[in-house]
């Protein structure tokens, strides 16, 4: 930034707000303190776990704070200008055309039954009054400016025929149109998957580069802060705990939140040792729950003092624009930091087992969803039947002990794989095999004993749990029903599952609604392991839950798999998440099994180039370090209608590699090569091509 | 324990007490649910205590003091065979709310509109939970038999059951059950196909536990809110329909305290200066559907407040 821009006044500055909300029990306090500052074609990062109140903080700016909601203090000034305080008919003036926001599900923003043409318009037509005609071509000018293919036809559509990061784009050019000086962007590529949130952080960049406008992102994901920020500021319950440049947040991080967080976060390392996770131990405090005379974080410090519980530390400029709100700054380093007794469990791999027979092989399996027809004919029964070919033609085998790790973007099919396994569904073809038992029924035609023995976590912590009922009676529900123990020691055997899972026995008459997400989490793994199955299904157990709580719940999951000597099959679609504690990965493409291996082999060359843009696509959360850039063109494919020969033959970048300019890959089932033993991966390009492939990702 | 989530203070499930007293929280900070309860709760104190709150019996004749007007002696007025109508009034609130008559001398408590919608609740949760959560062809079945009940206009579904089965308040249970029963079926249909999605089923079908179970022990519960603020309603629907049988003659034979019918004998004499006997009842019949319904109306603008 050259020292003129940084001479002019800030496009936004934010001092001391507080915002507060009403409620039955009286006001309750969401963010106070909350001071930054935003300049021109400045991108500030705005980070925190979820109730942190950062994107309080963005609706306050705008003040779409609901009927309930109101800013209790400080000032926001826009250009200048104070916000606070303002009608709404002002305020409507100001926002429409200088501030624009993005918001994070683009379903949710565009209107379903308007056109994207007319909704592009109507942004110009409003706020700037030019003519139809002209707002028309405008609009089309943005959406090529963003990257949309075939953008003029694009218009005449509606928001449900392009897909989530084309509809991402369109709010994006939405926002941009009126060229404003500010925009809010509130976790736009968290619903996207890895693959396309890439492609839109690019553009992101790019946009950047063309636009002066200044951004404030807020997101959870600090990989994405790494990429697209140049000021971060952390905040945690309500209070901005640090802030300052990208790199200094991610080199030498002061607060002691900004240091746990930066351990607990998942990374794509070379070795397990080097991608391990340190949880944060403790939750964060409820609203009410705040201390105002304290230090927020001191019941989670490590290196709180009697100070931190009496004196509430103010805001303080430790180096040049790095404020940190700690007494302990200078003296806290990140470097000299040990894991205490206990956080970790020893990642040491098991014995190998003795017998070779897997415990689970499931060979050819195929799922497929009849889609119901709208011809006349179909009604008859004599209409043409189409599929969804959800799973395709996976076989895996898991040994006894070990942790699979099936990863995947939405609509592989990863979550119908599952589903099948364990029972939920009927597959169409194939053999499914556990414990030497067919399991290629439904669950209402398994034995007893067999269903005991193949249970699962799953993903939403709100959902898994019945509101109705405490912790004791669902815990305890799977010991009567298999009479796992005598109804006498139920109780007994609970409160044990709830000490395994770290939770004290408390917690027995509970109901789900006094719980956490991480704490709901931990019950829904107390309870899949109550019958002692041998095979545990997780199925994305933790990305609904904030990182920190994430570290603890993997690690968690680790630890009782060890206590208890059972096989896990982990399902997740980030690369990074799997890294650590998977024996095996298997990468999913399509209802297909793309890439099947160790996972230190997954994560080196050679690649199947799915899994080598999958790599590329993760943010990383270190702005040092390299990653290869390769980007997938076009959208997954509809399942219905999957392509010929090798699946991924319509996005593969490496098509070019092969000596007939990839014309094999659309006639021809791709065959296994097989890398090592263990190692095999489904694609036309030769194993030796394959072979000199560069690492993805090399660290600083 | 390094990585036990420290909890603030230690909190055991609350007591039956706290629950309802949290519950009633909900009800009391609603001004049109607290005007509903009053008057509610008047219906059900006065018939309650209805021997205490009259010297004369509901059938008692005085042929000196016909269609008399309010006075003194008579609170409200008498009827044209002089019977005291706050005593009728009161007596014929007993068996809408307070017990129910089975045969000649056998009552059972809680009155007979309640009566009626408890048992359409049970039969129309039955099939509202077997055709939400089982689907299929059950599902198809169960809703087009419903389909059939509810093209029937209400009143003449009502008559045509009476009118088949005999006036009795035992037959009027059955026949509000019946009417009702397509309502409380199809909302609760529709909890139950939300409910059924959640992870928690999907956890009590792994465990393989029979459908039954599932269907009362963990969808059923977790559909209260909106099926009792339903029943309500539903009471109130009830009581209209009781007072609209009466009136056509198919409510509780005479000399039975019945709203309905004694808004019907006294429907002859309003133009010739004694509108007493029908407009007392017509006003209690309205009062306390109207009661029900602010109840209703307050719980559900409550519980949605902070949603």
């Amino acid at each position: 930034m050259t020292p003129t821009q940084r001479d002019q006044a800030p496009i936004l500055r934010i001092e001391n707000v507080a915002i507060s909300y009403e409620t039955r029990y009286g006001d309750v306090e969401a963010v106070r303190e909350v001071s930054f500052e935003v300049c021109r074609a400045t991108t500030f990062g705005l980070v925190g776990e979820s109730g942190c109140g950062k994107s309080t903080v963005a609706f306050g700016i705008v003040d779409f704070l609901g009927p309930n909601g109101k800013i209790a203090g400080g000032s926001i000034k826009f250009q200048g200008r104070e916000l606070v305080g303002r009608s709404q008919k002002e305020l409507r003036l100001i926002r429409g055309d200088q501030i624009s926001m993005v918001y994070q599900d683009p379903m949710q923003a565009l209107n379903p039954s308007v056109t994207l043409g007319d909704q592009l318009t109507e942004v110009l037509t409003v706020h700037r009054g030019i003519s139809q005609a002209d707002a028309w071509k405008k609009s089309i000018a943005m959406l090529e400016r963003v990257y949309m293919p075939d953008a003029a036809n694009v218009m005449r559509r509606y928001p449900h025929q392009i897909s989530g990061g084309q509809q991402q784009r369109v709010v994006i050019a939405m926002a941009l149109l009126t060229n404003p000086a500010l925009l809010i962007m509130d976790e736009p590529t968290t619903a996207l998957d890895v693959t396309v949130e890439a492609v839109v952080l690019d553009l992101i960049e790019d946009l950047k580069r063309d636009f002066d406008t200044a951004i404030v992102y807020i997101t959870h994901d600090l990989g994405v802060v790494a990429r697209v920020c140049n000021e971060v500021g952390v905040m945690y319950a309500g209070e901005m705990v640090e802030s300052g440049p990208v790199g200094a947040i991610f080199d030498d991080p002061k607060h002691p939140y900004t240091q746990g967080l930066m351990r607990c976060v998942p990374r794509l390392g070379a070795t397990k040792e080097s991608s391990r996770l340190y949880p944060i131990r403790g939750r964060v405090p409820a609203p009410k729950d705040r201390p105002k005379g304290a230090c927020i974080f001191a019941p989670r410090c490590d290196y709180a003092t009697d100070r931190c519980y009496q004196e509430r530390p103010a805001v303080r400029e430790i180096a040049s624009s790095h404020n940190v709100r700690c007494f302990y700054a200078e003296e806290i380093s990140a470097g000299d930091w040990k894991p205490s007794e206990g956080l970790v469990p020893d990642l040491t791999p098991a014995a190998e087992p003795e017998s070779q027979k897997p415990i689970l092989a499931v060979k050819d399996l195929r799922t497929f969803y009849a889609q119901e027809s709208k011809s006349i004919l179909s009604l008859v029964g004599l209409g043409k039947k189409r599929y969804v070919k959800a799973v395709n033609g996976v076989s895996v085998e898991v040994q006894s002990g070990e942790t699979l790790g099936i990863v995947g973007e939405s609509g592989c099919g990863k979550s119908t794989l599952a589903k099948t396994i364990v029972g939920l569904e009927s597959p169409t073809e194939g053999q499914a095999e556990f414990l030497g038992f067919d399991i290629s029924v439904p669950v209402s035609r398994r034995d007893k004993k067999l269903i005991q023995e193949l249970q699962m976590v799953f993903q939403n912590p709100d959902s898994t749990m019945n509101p109705s009922y405490t912790v004791g009676q669902q815990i305890g529900r799977p010991l009567q029903h298999f009479k796992t123990v005598p109804s006498d020691q139920v109780r007994g055997e609970v409160i044990r599952l709830l000490n395994a899972v770290r939770l004290d026995g408390s917690y027995y008459d509970r109901l789900p609604r006094q719980l956490s997400g991480g704490e709901k989490q931990r019950v829904g793994i107390a309870r899949a392991f109550a019958s002692r199955p041998e095979l545990v299904l997780c199925d994305e157990p933790v990305s609904a839950l904030d990182v920190s709580v994430q570290a603890a719940v993997l690690n968690l999951l680790l630890e009782i798999q060890r206590q208890y000597h059972t096989t896990m099959l982990f399902i997740a679609h980030d690369l990074s998440v799997v890294r650590f504690f998977s024996d095996y990965v298997a990468v999913m493409y399509l209802g297909h099994v793309v890439e099947f291996g160790p996972a230190e082999a997954i994560y080196a060359p050679p690649y199947h180039p799915y899994t080598e843009a999958l790599l590329s696509a993760v943010p990383i959360p270190d702005p040092e370090a390299e990653q290869k850039h390769i980007r997938l063109e076009g959208t997954v494919p509809s399942a219905l209608n999957p392509p010929s020969g090798c699946v991924f033959h319509t996005r593969c970048p490496r098509r070019s590699m092969l000596a007939d300019g990839g014309r094999v890959c659309e006639s021809e089932v791709p065959p296994w090569h097989y890398n090592t033993e263990k190692h095999r991966i489904f694609c036309h390009i030769p194993l030796e091509e394959l072979r000199k492939m560069e690492p993805v990702v090399t660290t600083g | 324990m390094a990585v036990a989530e420290q909890s603030v203070q230690a909190v055991t499930r609350p007591s039956l007490w706290q629950r309802a007293w949290g519950g009633l929280a909900v009800l009391f900070a609603s001004k049109i649910a607290v005007i509903g309860l009053i008057i509610v709760l008047f219906w059900i104190v006065v018939a309650i205590l209805a021997p205490v709150l009259t010297p004369y019996s509901s059938t008692a004749q005085d042929y000196k003091a016909q269609n008399s007007p309010p006075s003194a002696a008579h609170i409200l007025g008498t009827d044209d065979l002089g019977r005291d109508i706050w005593s009728r009034l009161i007596y014929g609130a007993r068996v809408v709310l307070v017990m129910l008559p089975v045969g000649e001398h056998f009552w059972l408590p809680v009155g007979t509109a309640i009566w009626g919608v408890l048992l359409g609740l049970l039969i129309g949760s039955t099939l509202g939970l077997m055709g939400g959560y089982l689907g299929g062809w059950i599902d198809e079945v169960v809703m087009r038999l419903l389909d059939a009940m509810m093209a029937f206009p209400v009143i003449l579904l009502y008559m045509i059951i009476i009118a088949a089965v005999g006036a009795s308040a035992t037959n009027v249970v059955l026949a509000i059950a019946i009417v009702g029963t397509p309502g409380i079926a199809r909302l609760v249909r529709s909890l139950a196909l939300d409910i059924r999605t959640r992870d928690y089923i999907r956890a009590a079908e792994l465990r393989g536990e029979n459908p039954f179970y599932i269907m009362f022990i963990e969808i059923l519960p977790n559909a209260r809110g909106p099926i009792i603020i339903d029943a309500m309603l539903r009471v109130g629907y009830a009581i209209f329909a009781m007072g609209t049988l009466g009136f056509l003659g198919l409510g509780l034979p005479p000399p039975s305290p019945d709203w309905g019918s004694m808004v019907a004998a006294g429907r002859r004499y309003i133009l010739s200066g004694s509108p007493w006997a029908a407009i007392w009842p017509s006003l209690a019949i309205a009062s306390l559907v109207v009661g029900l319904n602010l109840l209703a109306d307050g719980l559900r603008e409550e519980s949605l407040r902070y949603q």
